[in-house]
């Protein structure tokens, strides 16, 4: 059967060994144009690595990736720069650079990476746009170490988005947050999904994110999340994912997810449901 | 055995794939000449107060020891002379490398080390840049520039506080200090005095990059990866100078 749209991010049998800890094995997917994935796992389970592979920051030990129908695994780091400028991620704890301030953080995708070529007079309004985005006006010329970790999460959302990729990662978004700044972080994630379309992968351990992943859309006249009925999402739509000790045990819509006899499937949604 | 082996010799190995790294680095663009001017002020100008004090001290010290030893031969008048060839072969480049390094690659490791372990070493790679190109090879340029300026400073605030010990408590007169200073070097002995910090600030850079690169397990990993780079750069420092003696020793020999 032909396929018309080719995966946008396709991972075939990859395995990740440090030394002598098997981060990820055998891992294979898919994500379709559109699609958002919520992958569910302990701290240690590989859901960093895991997305590290799709940047091509960590070389798979066996397998393929490949994004945007090219395989990461045979380049070299700088064929790679071009592929990773069409990908956004946001890193766990933000990793925003220190010595930098706000405005330069999130200007930085845009000067540095070499095949977006923003015009120099076109970067500051970009990322004022950016920023006005996860609704951090003033904060330009503020160090990220001015910042409240809320705050320093925005931020460095704006730098994820502030290139419009079509492929989004999420580290952890909402680790180590409030329930109402993490609900913010959410907002913006699925704001940001639904306002460019773009493929999503979020990492977490909180299963109320991938619930409102799923379920939720953003409705630019009111500027707020509001429930979607059933299948108004639209097509492809979330799919979630569970890793165990870096092995992917569940793959399925979150009928299937919530209807799983897996005592460790089970854990993520018995706790926060 | 052979496994007890292989993990210092794998460490080496990424020592030397990371200098040759950021070696081709200084000849390919895009080229950092901000961080360049910036690591320049950080380790050049940053380290000249204690640069200055280190120099001072040891060429007094150089002065009042060595006067001890000359005078049983009736020889005071030759303080200069002794003064300006253990500066300018040994102790010059040595303290200032030794200074440097315990200021600038525990700096640099720590400063490297933080960023690793917060993922900002990621995040660069992520966002376009190569951290070798962006961190490494400006540290390096910079070092690499500025030890060997730091060293000829070293010399000359040490030789001149040789001068003031000989005049005020030695009874040398001005011209007899420096005439046996100035008399006493030849030209290997500068060319030596300068390839010494030349080659010290690879280490001195390098090594602090390395280890703050290699950096994991927070931030208890990061003062494991400071003090191991001080350490390092340190016995390395003194290893070095003792090769590049025998070096120029053979080679001066093997001209005459």
């Amino acid at each position: 059967m032909a396929d018309p749209a080719p995966p946008i991010l396709r991972f075939e049998n990859v395995s990740v060994v440090f030394d002598d800890v098997t981060a990820l094995s055998k891992v294979s997917f898919e994500a379709r144009q559109g699609e958002s994935r919520v992958i569910l796992g302990e701290a240690g389970s590989g859901k960093t690595v895991l997305l590290k592979a799709a940047l091509g920051l960590v070389k798979p030990t066996s397998g393929k990736v490949y994004v945007f129908g090219r395989d990461l695994t045979t380049m070299r780091e700088r064929e790679l720069f071009e592929i990773r400028s069409k990908i956004g991620m946001l890193f766990q704890e933000s990793a925003l650079f220190d010595s930098l301030t706000i405005e330069e953080n999130v200007a930085y995708p845009l000067q540095n990476q070499k095949s977006i070529s923003c015009p120099p007079d076109q970067v500051r309004p970009r990322v004022e746009e950016a920023l006005k985005f996860v609704e951090l006006g003033g904060t330009l010329a503020k160090f990220p170490s001015e910042l409240s970790g809320g705050m320093r999460r925005r931020a460095a959302i704006a730098r994820t988005v502030v290139t419009n990729p079509p492929l989004t990662l999420y580290d952890s978004p909402t680790a180590g947050l409030d329930p109402i700044t993490a609900y913010t972080i959410m907002e913006l994630l699925i704001k940001a999904r639904d306002v460019a379309q773009t493929t999503t992968l979020l990492v977490t351990y909180r299963y109320q994110d991938g619930n409102l992943v799923a379920n939720f859309r953003y409705n630019s006249e009111q500027g707020r999340l509001e429930r979607a009925h059933n299948g108004d999402l639209g097509n492809p739509r979330t799919t979630f994912m569970a890793l165990r000790q870096g092995s992917l045990i569940f793959e399925g819509d979150q009928h299937s997810l919530e209807a799983s006899a897996d005592p460790y499937v089970n854990k993520f949604v018995k706790k926060h449901s | 055995m052979l496994d007890l082996l292989k993990g210092p010799v794998l460490t080496v190995q990424d020592f030397f794939i990371l200098t040759g790294t950021a070696v081709r680095n200084i000849f390919r663009s895009p080229h950092y000449s901000d961080d360049i001017v910036l690591q320049m002020d950080a380790i050049g100008v940053g380290s000249m107060p204690i640069v200055v004090l280190t120099g001072f001290f040891s060429g007094a010290v150089m002065a009042l020891q060595m006067s001890r030893a000359l005078a049983q031969y009736g020889q005071v008048g030759r303080t200069g002379m002794i003064v300006a060839i253990s500066l300018v072969r040994e102790l010059g480049p040595d303290l200032t490398a030794l200074m440097v390094a315990g200021r600038t690659s525990s700096g640099i490791a720590s400063e490297l080390g933080s960023m690793k372990v917060t993922e900002q070493i990621d995040a660069m790679r992520a966002l376009g840049t190569d951290p070798i190109q962006k961190l490494v090879t400006p540290r390096l340029v910079a070092a690499a520039v500025m030890l060997p300026l730091l060293t000829i400073i070293a010399d000359f605030v040490g030789i001149f506080a040789g001068w003031v010990i000989s005049v005020f408590f030695l009874n040398v007169t001005t011209r007899q200090y420096w005439s046996s200073a100035w008399r006493a070097l030849v030209w290997n002995d500068v060319a030596q005095g300068l390839v010494k910090p030349f080659v010290f600030a690879f280490v001195v850079a390098l090594i602090g990059c390395f280890y703050g690169l290699r950096t994991t397990g927070g931030t208890q990993g990061v003062g494991r990866s400071t003090t191991q780079a001080m350490v390092t750069a340190s016995v390395l420092i003194f290893v070095l100078t003792y090769f590049i003696t025998q070096i120029f020793l053979y080679a001066s020999s093997a001209q005459m």
